[in-house]
């Protein structure tokens, strides 16, 4: 189980402006500005649940990814994971967890991916029994059985993503972060991706903690979001909690849907048609909406 | 514990040896990298060459004297930058976000860091410096007994263990600013670069100044006077021990700045 | 007119970033600083050790050394342009060809702009640290107004020759599987041939007249041994000869060799 309470978090970010008389002022005399990245932020999540986090850029999502994995210590507040404090005992808390960033690589770059998994092992000290175990599951399941003998940087971003989940799971972690897995990915992979996170949840019961931007991989996989905004948690509940959530601003989106409505119209329809299936127009245009909702919400509660 | 240590060098092992099958992927690169300092380093062997050439001596050192001394602080600095390398680039660690990746796991950060960044490229300095060394055996009147071989690998010890230090106060360093830390530099890059003389030619002042505020004399300017017979005192054989003291520093540092890191974020 | 503006605020951009990084520039400077009057020490010692063979007044060896120091980052070339060696080893280079400009102006602007606001930067507390040291540590006068002006007017000159060599090895760059490589070995030759090691009056008298007529005299050694005099009269007007000559056959030769690259691109296809 993982709590948080009341958790606050701020950076000094020294300021820095643009020109060359600014830039000799600042040869003397510098701004320093603090950026509250989380105020008071509580929520719990039970065991085997699936949590979307959203929120846009800047909110204080990686905040508190870093604070939940042990990497940054809160200024105030508690925090619990599985009765651990994550920043106490950081090497003993991070052997539970698994992080995957969708922008970084945690594999060796040079080298073969079967070796970074071979070292990864050694780094957590896993048993052989259970490596061999995992190894064979996710090679299976996440089809890597081609990319193993493949040194990392000769991968595609797609297969690449596969084998990063592959390798924050190897030492069967309880609770996964995702942080924008599916991020640059193919429709294909996408796919490949949220179906495996899906099985992961059912036959593990893994708690998977997802920040994305791409609805369309909230709605595929969660059934709770937690909306976060300038540091501050602004809605837990369900998609149609968030559906209602927006509804109350319905004058807002009706408009921007309108306007939406006439560029896509005029713009959009013949690609889309052209494209593919109906059911990925369908999913699209789904997904359109729910971005247009996540849009407008975003703009409406202010904290863009 | 008898176990953790095990563990730990076994998997030190083992970043070492990805880190040498990556180098090796790119075969034609390493080799120029190691031509390259191999031959780069020639430069200060050329001035002091000349230099000496021209004078003879400098405040009583021949240019074999010099030599031995140069080629022992070559091959601590190179050892150290091969060694510590992950200390040396943390500030790219940093800056690219790696770091946060190496505190997600469940082992000893320096140990990553060290394995993970180990330096072989840097084989070409100490190959130099080895040849430097031989040469400068040849032209020196050094007679050499058991306790100068000593003090000799005590040299290359203490200085490996001090310029490591002097890398890991950097990397503490960085996790209060990412700018600055060029001022660190006078220590790692300076020491190597002007230590190629005895301090003493330095003057008075700068002797004092290596002995106690930074401890650079132990490694280089008293056990040197050993080695070279400009004095019967033994004991100055095993000053470079004392850099252990420094590197104990050095890691406090670490650590303290680690805490840091983490309750600022980055 | 408007190709200037061009370059001019390629220039600007440069002189910006550098100044951004203000810690940076003050350690740097005490860095240097530092290292300086470690040299002269140096340099002292050998003086004491032997006065009959010293080849030049200490106080201008002190002097060669802070204005070392104060325009290192004009003339070193350890720090050529980074971006550039990118964008040719991962072929960026495919956008800079792009732009309406000549690539090698472009990027010897570029490179100029980076080293001038490099040591514009630099030269300042050095210099005035320099000065007000004590004796026997402190930046002489010039030796005359007539020096100085040749100095400044060398100093140029010989910026103007490292940044034509420069060109030289980015160029090269494209025709070679390992540029860091290469690098690596233009840069250790260069620092030994340019003075920045020793003042070439130090090395002995056979070595130095070979160097001397290389295009690397005129990138330390000249302009720095024109301000304290030790260089005067005709080796001074030869040597500024010389200069010039390195600079326009460079100039010339880069050119010629940049527009054989471009074609090779533009059949390979980058």
């Amino acid at each position: 189980m993982i709590t948080m309470e009341h958790v606050c978090k701020s950076y000094r970010v020294a300021k820095r402006n643009a020109g060359m008389k600014e830039a000799c002022k600042a040869l003397f005399r510098r701004d320093v500005e603090i950026i509250r990245a989380l105020s008071d932020v509580s929520f719990t999540i039970q065991d085997g649940e699936m949590v979307g986090y959203i929120g846009p850029n800047g909110a204080g999502k990686s905040s508190t990814i870093k604070i939940l994995s042990g990497i940054l210590t809160p200024e105030s507040g508690n925090c619990l994971v599985d009765g651990r404090i994550p920043w106490k005992n950081r090497t003993e808390h991070v052997r539970q967890i698994g992080v995957v960033f969708g922008q970084r690589s945690q594999l060796w770059w040079d080298v073969p991916v079967i070796d970074s998994f071979e070292l990864l092992k050694d780094i957590y000290t896993i048993p052989s029994y259970e490596y061999q175990n995992n190894l064979e599951e996710l090679t299976e399941l996440l089809h890597l059985q081609e990319l193993l003998k493949m040194p990392t940087r000769q991968l595609s971003l797609g297969q690449r993503m596969r084998c990063e989940i592959a390798a924050s799971l190897l030492h069967s972690p309880k609770i996964l972060f995702l942080d924008e897995p599916t991020i640059g990915l193919d429709a294909v992979s996408k796919l490949a991706v949220r179906e495996f996170i899906m099985q992961l949840n059912q036959n593990h019961k893994t708690t998977v903690i997802l920040t994305t931007h791409d609805m369309q991989d909230i709605e595929a996989l969660t059934k709770r979001i937690i909306l976060i905004g300038r540091g501050r948690v602004l809605m837990d509940g369900t998609l149609e909690d968030m559906r209602t959530l927006a509804a109350e601003h319905g004058q807002a989106i009706e408009e921007r849907h309108a306007v939406a409505d006439q560029r896509l119209q005029t713009t959009g329809q013949f690609g889309c048609m052209a494209e593919g299936t109906v059911y990925e127009e369908a999913a699209k245009q789904n997904a359109d909406s729910l971005e247009r909702i996540v849009a407008s919400l975003y703009q409406k509660l202010d904290i863009l | 514990m008898c176990e953790r240590i095990r563990k730990s060098t076994k998997l030190y092992f083992h970043y070492l040896s990805v880190a040498l099958r990556s180098t090796m992927q790119y075969k034609m690169s390493f080799f120029m990298m190691v031509i390259g300092r191999f031959l780069l380093s020639f430069n200060g062997i050329l001035g002091v060459y000349f230099m000496l050439s021209r004078f003879g001596q400098v405040k009583g050192y021949t240019f074999g004297e010099v030599l031995l001394c140069f080629s022992i602080i070559q091959m601590d600095f190179a050892l150290a930058e091969c060694i510590g390398g992950g200390f040396a680039t943390f500030a790219s660690t940093v800056r690219q976000g790696e770091f946060d990746r190496i505190l997600l796991r469940p082992c000893s950060t320096i140990l990553q860091l060290l394995g993970g960044k180990f330096r072989i490229d840097r084989i070409g300095l100490i190959l130099q410096a080895v040849v430097m060394f031989a040469y400068g055996v040849a032209v020196s009147p050094v007679e050499w007994t058991f306790g100068r071989s000593l003090t000799v690998f005590l040299m290359l010890f203490g200085g490996t263990m001090l310029f490591t230090s002097f890398f890991l106060l950097r990397a503490a360093f960085t996790f209060f600013t990412l700018e600055g830390l060029e001022l660190v530099n006078i220590l790692t890059y300076g020491a190597q670069e002007h230590g190629k003389y005895p301090i003493d030619i330095y003057g008075k002042k700068m002797l004092s100044f290596c002995t106690y505020i930074i401890p650079y004399t132990l490694v280089q300017y008293y056990p040197l006077q050993y080695l070279l017979g400009h004095t019967d005192q033994w004991y100055y054989g095993i000053y470079p021990l004392g850099a252990a003291g420094f590197l104990l520093l050095c890691y406090a540092a670490w650590r303290f700045g680690m805490r840091h890191y983490q309750s600022a974020g980055s | 007119m408007k190709k200037y503006k061009t370059y001019f605020s390629f220039f600007r951009i440069r002189f910006n970033m550098g100044l951004q990084y203000r810690v940076a520039a003050v350690s740097g400077a005490a860095t240097q600083i530092l290292w300086g009057l470690m040299e002269c020490l140096a340099f002292m010692a050998f003086q004491e050790s032997d006065p009959e063979v010293y080849p030049m007044a200490l106080s201008a060896t002190v002097s060669y050394i802070w204005l070392r120091e104060a325009f290192f980052s004009a003339f070193t070339t350890w720090k050529a342009d980074e971006d550039i060696f990118d964008s040719i080893v991962n072929g960026g280079i495919a956008y800079e060809l792009c732009r309406p400009v000549s690539v090698y102006h472009m990027w010897f602007a570029k490179t100029v702009a980076a080293r001038v606001a490099g040591a514009g930067l630099r030269c300042v507390p050095l210099l005035t640290v320099a000065f007000l040291l004590p004796q026997p540590l402190r930046l002489m006068l010039p030796k005359s107004p007539a020096h100085f002006a040749l100095f400044v007017i060398t100093l140029f000159l010989g910026l103007g020759v490292t940044v034509a060599f420069c060109m030289f090895t980015y160029v090269l760059a494209f025709f070679t599987i390992s540029p860091q490589g290469l690098r690596m070995l233009f840069t250790s030759m260069i620092d030994f041939l340019s003075g920045a090691i020793i003042p070439l009056p130090f090395m002995s008298n056979a070595v130095r007249k070979v160097v001397e007529l290389l295009p690397f005299a005129g990138m330390f050694n000249v302009p720095l041994l024109i301000y304290s005099g030790e260089l005067a009269g005709t080796e001074m007007f030869r040597s500024i000869g010389m200069q010039c000559f390195w600079l326009i056959t460079l100039v010339v030769s880069g050119r010629v060799l940049c527009k054989a690259a471009e074609r090779k691109i533009v059949v390979q296809g980058g």
